[in-house]
């Protein structure tokens, strides 16, 4: 590893990015080190593979308890993006063989990309027939929104809507979601990769036939996740193999992983209210702080203190997305970047071209925009420091990228 | 100095931004995304818009321990270099997009938000010598790229870095094989980085459509055929043209009128022109006073002509060749030189070739 040079040398970063990853706990890691020092396959019947599936079936155990969920409805799997694709594939075509009527996927265009291009592709080599629900300005979708684009249910296949934002922060009101979907018969997913650990989440309380929940989002390790599975949700399998997780998910458990996920999650869950309290008021005086100095700047999502019908936040708690305009998103990545400071303009191609936020633009907003926008995400390590390493440059360099927006 | 090194994914780039590590600048790495339409693996040699490309970029960038960005460009490149390379072939021109890529996206487009964004210059891998604001051949005469460099002002050139230009492609080569760069071995780019299978005609078909026209011989008056648009031919061009001539001897494209269609061939003879009329020029560095004795280089890897350089009256130049050439293409940009066999042929500048003709042909009754 070369030495870093330039503005990069010798400094320490301030990581506001946590809606991109988040630092691994301690608990995980301490539990996952323990794990990696053994040997044993979780599917063996001798003694070492027995271990490896009692630490396995006791991280299912724990990960239940902490979400709301039996044990036998938390199936693992690779993280976020194989959820996703798990449950509006394999829903799909679930219920889609059952009845060769219901090929119709009702889904929010503001979801993460994992699930919007599952949805795309059903659409393009499943003859699978999209309906796009419509997204209030503040990146939620209502359960009339959803009413409405079911009809009577009798030709929908899966209905999926996303708990919390990646992007926004804006939180939909899932149980009313869910008991939408479920009034006229249709299965329903919920992404909420953004939402355990960051908001009050029961699964058998929401109603949700399925939910996707990773690691890396948490303080879990990259690479390992759950699907929340009813038990009575029908779901065709994407991998198969040696019938591992209800025949649903084949494939050698990564103990490793998984009992970092559990520990992560267990811990997440377990501190919520504190944890989330104290970053909703950092998140609060980064935003005011930045408001202050660049007054013309636009909050995206919904507004820092909303709630919900029942009374819990209807923003995640860590999440300020901001338009800067007459400033590109890149531009001023690049400028906080070297001057330390980490953020995200949301989706990147696979080359890394910065694109504009898909979510934004899905809220009615204008491209330009969306072109103008930041997402700065606090979560468990982040302290008053990064707010104020923050806010003693973002005057300058919002000032330096508008001039580069001119230019 | 903080610069930007713009960063292909090619070799040349690579060694460009380590000398400029070395030379101890602060160097920030930008791979520019071209394409709205990027392919995932390179295909042949052409190009650099592939993401593998941005890949290899990135790569060095690793190893040099620089911040690297990717500047989406997309929309610019295509106003500024595809559409008028397509306007520029409908009306019967032959354009270098290279050139005009060079004067309004890497030294226009990047420096500018280079200098906005508090950045000193751009870093290129171009071969040639830039000292002291004057624009020079590279040492290394067939890798020389002077020529698609010829457009930049003497404000353009401020803000210029070619660290390559004083060395040969294979030490440019062994420098990055040394450092163990993957990119130390990947082919040369060349053709045209848009068009990503190579064939500019079809390109242009796509484009422009099928436009049948007749192709007329100058030497007997006679149509020899038709063909299928006539972008797809160069002045000069003797190949692929589809028609044979009754006294068997080769044709080549004399001149292209488009609204008509019309593609006129002739003989060799009749190819070959002494005098080269522009459009108005533009000066790497003061204007030079006129008549001015210098050398034209009247494409990418044409050999330069010693001449004489006089106002047209009509805000253009007036080149008069000492040799006779073939092929001199409306559209291509003719480049002067000051040669300098010790320090390097000093750019003096360059104008867009509006017509070329043969002074004592055309003063004779057709």
């Amino acid at each position: 590893m070369p030495p870093r040079t330039g503005a990069y040398a010798g400094k320490a970063m301030t990581y506001l990015d946590h809606a991109a990853t988040t630092p691994l706990l301690p608990a995980a890691l301490a539990a996952m080190t323990e794990q990696l020092g053994r040997v044993g396959n979780a599917s063996s019947l001798h003694a070492s593979g027995r271990e490896a599936r009692r630490v396995a079936e006791q991280s299912r155990e724990r990960i239940a308890a902490a979400v709301g969920a039996r044990p036998s409805e938390v199936l693992f799997t690779g993280g976020g993006t194989e959820g996703d694709n798990l449950a509006v594939k394999g829903l799909f075509w679930a219920r889609r063989t059952a009845d060769a009527r219901r090929r119709r996927v009702v889904v929010s265009p503001a979801e993460h990309h994992a699930v919007l291009d599952s949805v795309e592709w059903l659409e393009k080599h499943e003859d699978a027939e999209v309906t796009w629900l419509r997204v209030e300005p503040s990146g939620r979708v209502t359960p009339e929104a959803l009413a409405e684009a079911l009809g009577d249910g009798t030709d929908v296949a899966v209905a999926s809507v996303m708990w919390a934002n990646n992007e926004i922060g804006a939180v939909s009101d899932v149980a009313a979601l869910a008991a939408a979907a479920h009034a006229v018969g249709v299965p329903f997913h919920t992404d909420a990769v953004q939402a355990v650990g960051q908001l009050p989440l029961d699964f058998a309380a929401c109603g949700a036939d399925a939910l996707t929940m990773t690691g890396h989002k948490l303080g879990g390790p990259v690479g390992a996740g759950a699907l929340l599975l009813r038990r009575d949700a029908e779901c065709t399998p994407l991998l198969h193999g040696g019938g591992q997780e209800r025949d649903v998910r084949s494939g050698t458990l990564d103990v490793a992983a998984i009992v970092g996920l559990a520990a992560a999650t267990e811990a997440a869950v377990g501190d919520r209210a504190a944890r989330t309290a104290r970053v909703a008021a950092l998140r609060d005086r980064l935003v005011a702080g930045v408001v202050e100095q660049v007054p013309d700047v636009q909050l995206n999502g919904p507004a820092l203190d909303d709630v919900l019908p029942d009374g819990t936040p209807g923003r995640l708690p860590g999440n300020a997305h901001l338009s800067f305009p007459g400033a590109e998103g890149d531009a001023l990545l690049m400028l906080l970047d070297a001057r330390g400071i980490e953020c995200s303009t949301g989706s990147a191609c696979s080359a890394g071209v910065a694109r504009p936020s898909h979510v934004l633009l899905a809220t009615g907003a204008d491209a330009a925009r969306a072109r103008s926008s930041l997402r700065f995400s606090l979560g468990h390590t982040s302290t008053d420091a990064d707010v104020d390493a923050l806010l003693a440059v973002i005057a300058p360099v919002v000032e330096r990228a508008r001039r580069a927006g001119r230019g | 100095m903080r610069v930007i090194a713009a960063m292909s994914g090619g070799v040349d780039s690579a060694v460009a931004a380590a000398l400029a590590v070395e030379a101890g600048h602060d160097v920030t790495g930008v791979h520019l995304a071209l394409s709205p339409d990027r392919q995932t693996l390179r295909s042949g040699a052409r190009g650099c818009c592939s993401v593998e490309d941005a890949h290899d970029a990135r790569r060095v960038a690793d190893a040099l321990g620089i911040p690297f960005y990717v500047w989406d460009l997309a929309d610019r490149f295509r106003e500024d270099v595809v559409e008028p390379f397509v306007a520029e072939y409908a009306a019967g021109r032959t354009p270098n997009p290279c050139l005009r890529c060079n004067e309004k996206i890497k030294f226009s487009a990047v420096l500018d938000r280079a200098r906005a964004l508090d950045f000193d210059a751009v870093v290129t891998g171009h071969h040639a010598r830039l000292a002291e604001g004057e624009l020079r051949r590279s040492v290394d005469a067939a890798k020389d790229q002077s020529y698609v460099l010829g457009v930049l002002t003497r404000a353009q050139l401020a803000g210029a870095v070619f660290p390559l230009g004083g060395m040969t492609k294979d030490r440019v080569r062994a420098i990055a094989a040394e450092r163990g760069y993957a990119v130390a071995t990947k082919p040369d780019s060349h053709d045209i980085c848009f068009v990503s299978d190579g064939d500019t005609r079809g390109f242009l078909a796509r484009r422009l459509g099928e436009q049948p026209g007749p192709v007329v011989d100058a030497a007997t008056g006679q149509t020899l055929g038709t063909h299928s648009g006539a972008y797809g031919f160069t002045v000069g061009q003797r190949r692929g043209l589809g028609v044979t001539a009754g006294d068997q001897r080769p044709r080549y494209v004399l001149g292209i009128e488009p609204v008509s269609r019309t593609v006129t061939v002739g003989t060799a003879e009749q190819a070959e022109v002494d005098e080269v009329l522009t459009g108005p020029a533009s000066w790497t560095g003061p204007v030079p006073d006129l008549p001015l004795r210098a050398e034209v280089q009247l494409r990418a890897h044409g050999t330069p002509v010693p001449c004489t350089v006089t106002a047209d009256g009509a805000g253009g130049l007036r080149i008069e060749l000492d040799l006779r050439q073939r092929g001199v293409a409306p559209g291509q940009s003719a480049v002067l030189y000051l040669p300098d066999a010790e320090r390097g042929d000093l750019v003096l500048g360059q104008a867009a070739v509006r017509a070329a003709r043969d002074r004592v042909r055309e003063t004779l009754p057709v």
